[in-house]
């Protein structure tokens, strides 16, 4: 009678065990596809920009492409050369970081080294409101604020120019740099710290010679990061910087940039297999090359300078 | 150096230390400049939008006349398409973060995610739209649709809801896992009894954050054709019919809050920039309760429970 | 207090002496760390402080640099004579006394950046810029750190590529080079393996020819084996202070005998 039980129990255990695996087997499966999803968007992203890419450039010569420095697809021969868009993009986004990476640097400094940690502790979350705020608002900011403000320093500008839009693009991303920067910063151990002030160094040489130095991968990231967020930023641009390509470093001009004429090619009505349909292809694929570039210098300084201490 | 004067030290240290705190002013002065950007933005946007913001301007759909217009289709707008958006993303995002952080821990396929969620989410949302455009609208027929709208939007806030997830998850010491599979619970049950429950706080933290992101995003949705005149709701999800419950409200076309701004600010004439500053306020409140009530949850976590 | 009395007038005659603690009181916010403190540091000296873990020890000596004013809630009273000047006080720059009191870690920290500049980090906050007197300093403070030999061809390479002993004789060099009055070492061997050890210690007697030291350690033989003065502390008060021997040999007071031979520790 008991060996009976036992040997029942065993089974049913067996049993209950066998459905019990098969169970968590499938809970995997079922978390695994999930976490697919990430990579099939990838996949998705780089075939599409491929595809119709590859359409465009049967009908567009690459060369003239990547040299051209006119971009006029709606004239009787139109020209497609992406240095009229690209131009708009490195001028605002080289302005954007000329504001936020020393502003967010000087921030992260300050925030890590001097200031106590309950001042930290509130401004950092607040700062962080500034990229938190919809990039639609800026434009509206930076086309209605900061160009009639910059108008008083500058009477010729141009109601849309690059220099407005980069200014406020600069001052959204302030808050991705000093963060990041911030939390590397002080991850970087006492004892370095320690080691500079006992001999004597002030806290601002011990933050400029110890601690930047130590955490100058992190940094490097951020300041990576903060260029992918500018050239990729759509909304600011094509409120203020104005939606008409032009070949020009000139921040004080009006020029679209690469976001800007995917949007306002999207504005009007894009039926597939048209040309129009395929340029905004060929422009977003520039972008995500533009990106992957950054991402991949990234990685190698981060590679060069990473932290030892 | 031992051949200076404690007078020559003195003069030494004081020059140095007022570097220092000029430096420290300078710091402060930045953040208050950055402080003070935040505030310009949003009392701008008030200023500007205030003779507009009444209680018609919350019911009225858009107009061809600037006074008449409102943001009735574009708030409901919003509203329905984060729910779609809430509802792709939440799942999908918290089952890969706990895919990535208790069971992908090895092999190339893990790491491969892994490397690939932090590239995405330093990919231009401009490129989502694009994806959007050839995928969900083109090769999928869903339709410049809310559903289209929830589906692109939901991808581009994923990794920041797999990061929050995988980092709420993270933070749970072992010895509470190992406590749990002492007792003889499976992993899933480990994971759906104890790690989901404790890092609840912080996922929906993370999930906060990310949605109050796709509510001003813009240009994912200009690119699959969302800016059009959009004067009615979408189609109600119940009928009087059998079986009472419609989908049809999936394939509706839709506005919503930002690009109704960006409809309004792209005018030239300046009572539609007021209706677009107006716009601009709610939606700063909007994502400014957002972030707030994250910092808050935050805030909150951090005091609560520690391990 | 009694007993520090009876301690401090057990030493038959005093030596020259570089620095003077007077009833020296410390504070972590409401805790109170150290305990009217008196004694005195022999000049040219090795001066072990000794004690249980928590007693103090490392809490006194980082007061001889004013490393406390780096956090908030942190308080001093009495006094550390230098020369005469209460370098607690706090009108006087902690700054001004770390140039003159440097200090080495429990574990070697050095700086992310070259072996030279590590050396040449002191100078260079004090904004010297003369290449030559920098070069001659820092060959000077590796040699005096009987490091020179073995990284002179290297000087250029990153400090993370020494050993840890070799890492622990380059924060000497860098602590050195300043020519300051006192070095205080934070157990600085307690990282490291008996043979690095062992080097630290020969370094340090002969290093006494130039500065005075100051020593936490937590191993009574490496008191034993090498200062020249030994101050007991536990609960954060001075139990005895006298020349290494009588302590060891001869302590006056049972605390003291019974951590020597073990019996609390």
């Amino acid at each position: 009678m008991a060996k009976s039980e036992a040997v029942f129990s065993f089974t049913k255990v067996s049993a209950s065990r066998r459905i019990r695996d098969i169970k968590e087997k499938a809970i995997e499966v079922v978390l695994f596809l999930a976490a697919s999803v990430s990579v099939l968007t990838t996949v998705g992203i780089i075939f599409l920009l491929i595809e119709e890419s590859v359409l465009f450039f049967q009908k567009v010569s690459f060369w003239e492409f990547i040299t051209g420095t006119e971009w006029t697809p709606l004239f009787a021969e139109p020209s497609y050369g992406i240095w009229a868009l690209l131009s708009g993009t490195i001028t605002t986004s080289a302005i954007a970081l000329v504001v936020s990476i020393p502003m967010g640097t000087i921030i992260a400094i300050y925030l890590s080294e001097f200031a106590s940690p309950k001042l930290r502790e509130i401004c950092k979350p607040i700062l962080e409101l500034l990229a938190a705020i919809p990039t639609v608002v800026y434009g509206y900011f930076a086309l209605l604020f900061v160009t009639p403000l910059l108008q008083k320093i500058f009477p010729e500008l141009p109601g849309f120019n690059m220099l407005s839009a980069g200014i406020v693009m600069g001052l959204m991303i302030v808050p991705l740099v000093s963060s990041l920067s911030e939390d590397a910063m002080r991850a970087v151990p006492v004892s370095l710290r320690e080691g500079s002030m006992a001999m004597g160094a002030t806290k601002l040489q011990t933050a400029i010679r110890v601690v930047f130095p130590a955490a100058i991968s992190g940094i490097i990231a951020s300041y990576i990061l903060a260029a992918s967020r500018a050239v990729g930023e759509t909304m600011i641009v094509a409120v203020a910087a104005g939606l008409q390509p032009n070949f020009t470093f000139n921040p004080l001009k009006s020029a679209a940039t690469v976001t800007a004429y995917i949007v306002q090619v999207s504005l009007g009505d894009l039926p597939r297999g048209t040309l129009e349909y395929q340029t905004i292809f060929a422009a977003g694929l520039a972008l995500f090359v533009m990106t992957l570039i950054l991402n991949i210098i990234g990685y190698l300084l981060a590679k060069r300078y990473r932290e030892i201490y | 150096m031992t051949n200076w004067s404690i007078e020559e030290l003195r003069e030494n240290i004081k020059r140095r230390q007022i570097v220092s705190q000029i430096f420290a002013i300078l710091g402060l002065l930045l953040i208050f400049f950055a402080l003070f950007t935040l505030l310009a933005l949003t009392v701008k946007m008030f200023i500007d939008g205030l003779p507009r913001l009444s209680w018609k301007f919350f019911f009225s759909f858009p107009s061809r006349k600037p006074e008449e217009a409102g943001i009735f289709a574009a708030w409901v707008g919003t509203a329905v398409v984060m729910m779609m958006t809430a509802v792709f993303a939440i799942p999908i995002g918290v089952a890969s973060g706990i895919y990535l952080e208790e069971y992908g821990k090895k092999g190339w396929l893990a790491a491969l995610i892994e490397v690939n969620i932090s590239n995405l989410a330093g990919v231009p949302s401009i490129i989502y739209g694009l994806l959007a455009l050839g995928l969900f609208v083109q090769d999928w027929n869903l339709g410049e649709s809310i559903l289209t709208a929830g589906l692109t939007l939901s991808l581009l806030i994923l990794p920041v809801i797999v990061v929050a997830t995988r980092e709420a998850i993270r933070a749970i010491p072992n010895s509470l896992r190992e406590a749990a599979y002492a007792l003889g619970a499976s992993k899933w049950q480990v994971i759906w009894d104890h790690l989901l429950p404790y890092s609840l706080g912080s996922i929906l933290t993370g999930i906060i954050v990310a949605l109050s992101r796709a509510i001003g995003e813009t240009a994912p949705l200009i690119t699959i054709g969302a800016l059009t005149f959009i004067a009615f709701l979408p189609d109600p999800p119940f009928t009087s019919q059998f079986p009472y419950i419609s989908f049809a409200w999936l394939k509706s076309p839709f506005t919503v809050m930002p690009i109704q701004m960006f409809n309004w600010v792209s005018r030239p004439q300046a009572a539609f920039q007021a209706n677009a500053a107006a716009a601009g306020a709610v939606l700063v409140v909007m994502t400014l309760l957002m972030n707030g009530l994250a910092i808050y949850l935050r805030y909150r976590l951090r005091k609560g429970l520690k391990w | 207090m009694v007993e520090q009395e009876q301690s401090q007038s057990m030493v038959s005659e005093r030596p020259p002496v570089v620095a003077e603690v007077v009833d020296l009181n410390f504070f972590y916010g409401d805790f109170h760390a150290l305990k009217n403190i008196n004694f005195y540091i022999p000049a040219n000296k090795v001066t072990a402080l000794i004690g249980p873990s928590g007693c103090g020890k490392t809490t006194l000596l980082r007061c001889f640099n004013r490393m406390h004013d780096l956090y908030p809630g942190n308080r001093y009273e009495g006094g550390i004579l230098v020369n005469g000047e209460n370098i607690i006080s706090p009108k006087v720059d902690p700054i001004e006394v770390r140039m003159r009191i440097s200090m080495v870690f429990q574990k070697p920290n050095p700086f992310p950046k070259s072996i030279y500049e590590n050396v040449a980090y002191g100078l260079r906050v004090r904004g010297i810029r003369d290449k030559s007197l920098i070069d001659q300093k820092v060959e000077e403070a590796l040699r005096g750190a009987a490091l020179w030999d073995e990284v002179k061809d290297r000087l250029h390479e990153s400090a993370y590529a020494l050993s840890g002993g070799q890492q622990q004789r380059l924060c000497i060099a860098r602590a050195i080079v300043t020519d300051p009055d006192i070095v205080l070492f934070d157990e600085p061997t307690s990282a490291l393996d008996p043979i690095a050890t062992r080097s630290i210690e020969e370094l340090m007697v002969s290093l006494k020819e130039r500065v005075t030291i100051i020593i936490v350690t937590h191993s009574m033989q490496q008191a034993a084996r090498f200062s020249d003065y030994t101050a007991f502390m536990y609960m954060g008060e001075l139990i005895e202070f006298n020349d290494t021997k009588t302590v060891f040999n001869n302590a006056s007071h049972p605390q003291t005998q019974e951590y020597i031979s073990g019996k609390i520790g």
